[in-house]
């Protein structure tokens, strides 16, 4: 078989459209177009039947019921209306939010204006694994917290956290529990009721749905509220206004459905892709550290970091594989990932670092193609690389004193 | 981001990759940048015994801007008297390279680098005239 470039190693950033998703799609573009809320016609009835049958298919993937499902943009809206719409729900109990450091910025952005509206948020620090400790949440607690958001697999990482051990230290205080499962639903068992889940954050194009679909799950028994964030003509039971993207929706529930029957085989699959991948990288190249729990990770993620080799050039070198870096210069911060930065990586590691995501459609041939180049690029970069060159003579590069810039 | 060309020119085939004697009395060296920073880059100058940069080298830590930009400054000096190299401007690396604004820092590390090498290879020469003196 011949290797089709570019490779698409970016699992986490989205994922291909499965061909059954996009055919399951098509009649809701065509001759089945109608808006969902048309109540009087055959062409609404139609989109109105497709558009439940979704939400009772999502529901499944997660352990819920199709009436706990509200349709949105996709994660991030998720994440705004589950946080902002609890807090300010739930405001007259409390104003303290816990979440942790290693969020997606969805969610520590909404905290942060939630702060300066006058709600206290605690961030969590991570252990060097990269994950949240029940203890930690469980001693953050006070009769003030109102919602917890703690996401169940880490955007960069892959780590997975205990949400089910959190879950019970959250109910147990009494405070609504929010899960960001973008990461990891569809990939790894997860059930709303094992981890006593309040607020569920989903996205389809992470699980080989479309971009533009979302949804946030919103626990019925016993019943949890949140006030809307966009106001209008009242679907979705007044929680999320807006004409529903029909074709989406279908889209989003059959990827859901694949997922749901292809998980377990697709999981192992991955993983030994995955284990592929780092092995051959570890066999061919010295100095690389794993960014994160090896053990308690989505199958298909690998964060690597290469000592003395900047994460950017490294991007560059790896011209035809598609890939992420936590390196600083590709984001216009200037700051490395605060995500490996939580870890406790130095900041020279988390320069040095990329992310690998691998998914249902990559396969060995590409791996194989990925462990050369990278061996190679590594090794040409670090020819070049003055800090390669100092440690190689011996010279501790923390001895020297660097001029920061 | 998209590269320009000329960057992925000098990324792809770095011109003067390597190091020279930093022993030696008319070779100038300079380290800057750091490594939590995420680019350090060395330069190494030879001179002659006309003033004239023989030779000139780099390694580089950073992103493919950073080693563009140390790989122009190596090409552009070797050829150049010290005085002259002196006079170089970050912002002439970023006109050659179309760097965009979130990389001009790297081509001010370059002209750091080329300033300090100089410097390095006077202060050698200022001690050499005090040693025979």
């Amino acid at each position: 078989m011949t290797l089709k470039l570019p490779i698409y190693m970016d699992y986490h950033a989205t994922t291909p459209v499965d061909p059954r998703v996009l055919d399951a799609m098509l009649p809701y573009f065509r001759e089945d177009f109608g808006n969902a809320a048309s109540r009087s016609h055959p062409f609404g009835w139609h989109a109105e039947e497709a558009v439940e049958r979704a939400r009772e298919e999502v529901a499944k993937l997660i352990g819920a019921v199709g009436k706990e499902i509200v349709w949105t943009s996709g994660a991030t809206e998720s994440d705004n209306l589950a946080i902002k719409g609890a807090a300010e729900f739930y405001h007259d109990r409390g104003n303290h939010i816990i979440t942790a450091v290693t969020e997606h910025k969805a969610v520590l952005d909404t905290c942060k204006r939630l702060e300066k509206q006058g709600f206290v948020v605690t961030y969590l620090p991570v252990d060097s694994d990269g994950r949240v400790s029940p203890a930690a949440v469980a001693a953050a607690m006070t009769d003030k917290t109102i919602v917890v958001s703690i996401m169940l697999a880490n955007n960069e990482i892959g780590t997975i956290n205990p949400v089910e051990a959190i879950g019970e230290v959250v109910k147990s205080g009494g405070a609504i529990f929010h899960i960001d499962a973008v990461q990891g639903v569809g990939k790894i068992p997860f059930d709303v009721n094992r981890s006593r889940a309040d607020l569920v954050s989903l996205s389809a194009h992470k699980m080989y749905g479309p971009k533009g679909i979302g949804a946030l799950y919103v626990r019925r028994k016993p019943r949890v509220r949140i006030m809307p964030i966009i106001d209008g003509g009242g679907h979705e039971r007044g929680m999320r206004s807006g004409t529903l993207n029909v074709p989406g929706i279908v889209g989003f529930a059959k990827a859901a459905e694949l997922c749901r029957l292809e998980m377990d085989e697709e999981g192992r699959r991955v993983l030994a892709l995955r284990e592929r991948l780092r092995k051959g990288i570890e066999a061919r190249v010295p100095n690389t550290s794993v960014n994160g729990s090896l053990e308690h990770r989505l199958p298909g993620n690998l964060n690597i970091s290469f000592a003395f080799v900047e994460g950017e050039a490294m991007m560059m070198a790896l011209k035809d594989v598609a890939v992420s870096s936590g390196s600083a210069c590709t984001s216009a911060s200037l700051e490395p990932s605060y995500v490996l930065r939580a870890l406790g990586v130095g900041e020279e590691m988390a320069h040095s670092s990329i992310r690998f995501g691998l998914g249902r459609f990559t396969t060995e041939e590409e791996v194989d193609h990925v462990v050369d180049v990278v061996a190679d690029k590594v090794k040409k970069l670090r020819d070049m690389s003055p800090l390669w060159e100092l440690a190689q003579s011996g010279v501790d590069l923390k001895s020297i004193k660097w001029a920061a810039h | 981001m998209a590269y320009s060309n000329k960057v992925i020119d000098h990324y792809e085939n770095p011109r003067n990759v390597g190091s020279l004697d930093a022993a030696e009395p008319n070779v100038g060296t300079a380290l800057v940048g750091a490594p939590a920073c995420g680019d350090v880059m060395k330069l190494q100058i030879k001179v002659n015994n006309a003033g004239i940069i023989e030779d000139a080298k780099f390694k580089t830590f950073g992103c493919g801007s950073a080693i563009a930009s140390s790989s122009l400054a190596t090409e552009w000096i070797k050829g150049m008297t010290v005085d002259q190299a002196a006079t170089l401007r970050n912002t002439q690396i970023v006109e050659e390279l179309s760097l965009p604004p979130v990389k001009i820092h790297c081509s001010v590390l370059a002209e750091d680098a080329i300033k300090g090498a100089i410097a390095d290879y006077r202060r050698k020469q200022e001690q050499r005239a005090e040693n025979a003196a």
